[in-house]
């Protein structure tokens, strides 16, 4: 190893250079999103776990600017660009906590998305101007117990009574779906329209019928509520529509894109944080009388897992480019995703087994990264889906 | 699309020239130079005739005056010549070998190396490799002893691209009876009495006239010393980086290729009636692969771009030079199952990539040297 001794290749603590995409104003946004995470959410993520999160967290990001960092500053956002989102993503992460992350993105970046691009004004001040400042909580309903990436088994149907719709179906794996006031609702108009049969809704959570059946136990994301919801003869108003009646569907595929490369974005900071952790025990565990770390067969292991983060990395921000300057880059963010998942998971299961005993241990932390970790290669689209929609992207 | 960064509309440019170029000129002969086990020397004077030996070196030299970006636009597209050895010669030659004498030659070294290198008439080859010191390069032999007017250099290298061809190597050799970190020195050796090249048979890369060159008393003139004396460890350290990166790009441009012809394949193939992409577990193997292909040229790119910034990534290019090699290997693999017995037969070129690409992880630095760089990089 003469090659690489210690004279020539020197240890780089530079690892986390500034990538092009990001200006100086995203690195203070970071610092303060940093910051809070580790002084008001990471102290509470064990708590969390037991409880889910409370809805004061909400509010208290919406005091600080952070639910409507790329959002228009008319309804009370920050205006930002969407970078802003990725670091929001990045950053959140320090929280220690899967369930609250998965919580506050499908608040801004799943369901909010949709109300701003296609709801009418007083839709936008009824529920994004509230929900920016964490007053407001939002859900989004898109998967049933039969329905899930195959959205055309959709089954909630909306039927036109007079001036008023009246829904009756069941959605499931809901986040949010027990403390939200209002979820954006997939339904089903015209079963005879194929795509052009689905229509967005505004349903307040409160309105009769609506039934929050029951709060769903999970391998992991304990610190998010996730919600079996059943819709009983619920009557809302056309003006509860959102977007255009039968054009549902389109509405709610193009804002997955972005909200895709965002979570990937959380997924390698995600990733990069368990890697650090494990980093750290590996300087500070001794073995056969040396740090674990100094072991070929475990530096190697941190080398392996440094590379896949980067790639991972350098995919998403290079296609969250693409995505900013106006492409629609539907392949790479697919990839991305589906790379992203991967490398967490992978990276996750190497930290549990670098830690040994302790990696399978509540107390470090490790295990919970773990399991929050599984659902990002089911949620959101599955990987079989992302390689699907990436293998027809090509024709295939 | 928009050019992916750092390459801009410009290389975008370049790019089409230079794969019309090699697709029209160097590809149709892929497999008449596997078989030969050599490409013909012309090679070098058809790229000069187009100004792409020197597309990095100064105009004064007779180089385009070009940067490592454009340089990095070759590399990538070299692959699409659809053979790694013949690659191999023309990188070598421009990668490996002349680097270090732009970097650390003399006026007069320039004059008579550089600049017959950059118009193909002078082949150069690097020498650093020895039977008994591969990435452990402290641990090599090679003697260059002082004599009146120069060196008198004893020694093996081997697994020496352009080893039978080349007219002049850079040769890493002792000038201390210790060697080590301080007492290596580079000379550029001209091949003549006491060179003896021995051409080796290989698993891939078969156009290149890899060989063991033995040097029998040879004399080397004082002013053949490369940069200062004994500071060769540290120049060959230098370009390493480069050269890792110019790996990177082989792989990035490889696997773009084999995709491409890959997915040509199962769209036309068919099988149980319909084509093979139309079965899902090709469909979504292909996707896999295409995953995998971008995945590799963000990570390069990313390494490119902060290498050309002068940021020295030794980071980022340690794990671009890791990932690729590696994924290109198992993509050519997984091209030459989805291929299934035509795949396997020398007539097409999937099992050719496939033995081309075993190479990567080994060469440049094996996979195992990469991890143990990050290691360090890591303070482990």
């Amino acid at each position: 190893m003469a090659a690489t001794a210690e004279s020539v290749v020197k240890p780089d603590f530079k690892s986390q250079r500034k990538h092009f995409i990001f200006t100086d104003e995203h690195e203070q946004l970071r610092e303060s999103i940093h910051n809070f995470a580790i002084k008001e959410l990471a102290p509470h993520a064990e708590e969390w776990e037991q409880t889910t999160f409370p809805d004061s967290v909400f509010r208290r990001m919406g005091e600080l600017g952070f639910l409507g960092l790329d959002k228009p500053e008319e309804y009370g956002g920050q205006g930002g660009d969407y970078y802003t989102a990725l670091v929001l993503a990045e950053e959140i992460t320090n929280g220690n906590s899967g369930g609250l992350a998965m919580g506050i993105a499908v608040h801004t970046d799943m369901a909010m998305p949709p109300i701003l691009a296609f709801g009418s004004e007083e839709q936008k001040q009824e529920w994004v101007v509230p929900a920016i400042k964490g007053e407001k909580i939002l859900c989004l309903g898109i998967t049933e117990p039969d329905a899930g990436s195959d959205v055309k088994g959709i089954k909630t149907r909306a039927v036109k009574d007079g001036e008023d719709y009246v829904i009756n179906g069941s959605k499931t794996y809901i986040t949010n779906g027990h403390r939200a006031d209002v979820i954006v609702l997939v339904t089903k108009t015209d079963t005879e329209a194929g795509y052009d049969g689905f229509t967005l809704f505004l349903v307040p959570m409160d309105a009769p019928g609506v039934i929050r059946e029951k709060k769903l136990e999970k391998l992991g994301m304990h610190a998010s509520d996730t919600a079996l919801l059943a819709f009983q003869d619920v009557r809302v108003p056309a003006s509860a529509v959102l977007g255009q009646v039968g054009k549902g569907f389109y509405h709610i595929m193009w804002e997955l894109q972005g909200e895709r490369l965002i979570g990937a974005a959380g997924m390698v900071a995600g990733a990069q944080k368990c890697f650090e952790k494990t980093l750290q025990y590996a300087h500070e565990r001794k073995a056969f009388g040396r740090e674990i770390g100094k072991f070929q067969v475990i530096r190697h292991k941190f080398a392996e897992m440094a590379t896949k983060i980067e790639s991972a990395r350098q995919m998403t921000y290079i296609t969250a480019w693409r995505f900013n300057n106006g492409e629609y880059p539907v392949r790479e963010i697919s990839m991305a995703k589906l790379h992203a998942s991967r490398v967490l998971c992978e990276v996750a299961d190497e930290c549990i087994q670098i830690h040994g005993g302790a990696g399978y241990m509540r107390e470090y932390g490790v295990e919970r990264v773990w399991r929050d970790a599984r659902l990002n290669r089911i949620g959101a689209g599955t990987d079989e889906i992302m390689l699907d929609v990436i293998g027809r992207s090509y024709g295939l | 699309m928009a050019p992916t960064p750092p390459f801009t509309e410009e290389h975008d440019e370049l790019r089409a020239s230079v794969r019309g170029f090699l697709d029209r000129e160097l590809a149709p002969h892929a497999q008449e130079w596997e078989d030969a086990r050599w490409f013909p020397n012309e090679v070098f004077s058809k790229l000069a005739g187009q100004g792409l030996l020197g597309l990095k070196y100064p105009t004064e030299l007779g180089g385009q005056g070009g940067d490592y970006l454009h340089e990095a636009v070759l590399v990538e597209e070299l692959a699409r010549i659809g053979s790694g050895g013949t690659a191999a010669g023309i990188g070598a030659h421009t990668n490996i070998a002349t680097p270090p004498i732009w970097k650390f030659g003399t006026e007069d070294q320039q004059q008579r190396y550089l600049v017959p290198a950059i118009k193909g008439e002078k082949i150069g080859a690097l020498g650093i490799t020895e039977p008994g010191a591969g990435s452990d390069v402290a641990a090599l032999r090679t003697r260059a002893t002082p004599v009146d007017g120069g060196w008198v250099v004893n020694g093996e290298k081997t697994y020496i691209t352009n080893g039978v061809r080349a007219h002049f190597i850079v040769t890493a050799v002792k000038t201390t009876e210790e060697g080590g970190h301080h007492g290596i020195s580079f000379l550029i050796v001209d091949r003549g009495d006491g060179v003896t090249s021995a051409k080796l048979e290989k698993l891939g890369w078969h156009a290149s006239d890899t060989a063991t060159i033995a040097f029998e008393d040879v004399f080397v003139p004082a002013e053949n010393l490369l940069g200062a004396e004994h500071e060769g460890f540290k120049q060959i350290m230098a370009n390493f980086q480069w050269e890792r990166l110019a790996m990177a790009l082989g792989a990035v441009g490889a696997m773009a290729l084999a995709w491409e012809r890959t997915a040509e394949f199962a769209r036309e193939r068919q099988a149980f009636g319909r084509p093979l992409s139309k079965h899902q577990a090709i469909r979504h193997k292909l996707a896999d692969l295409a995953t995998s292909a971008y995945t590799a040229r963000c990570v390069t790119y990313d390494a490119l771009r902060r290498f050309v910034a002068g940021e020295e990534p030794l980071r980022e290019v340690t794990m671009a030079k890791l990932l690729t090699q590696r994924a290109s290997f198992e993509l050519m693999d997984a091209c030459l199952q989805i291929h299934g017995g035509a795949g396997y037969m020398k007539e097409l070129w999937v099992e050719r990539a496939a033995r081309d690409s075993r190479l990567g992880p080994i060469g440049g630095g094996s996979d195992e040297i990469m991890r143990e760089i990050l290691g360090r990089v890591l303070a482990l």
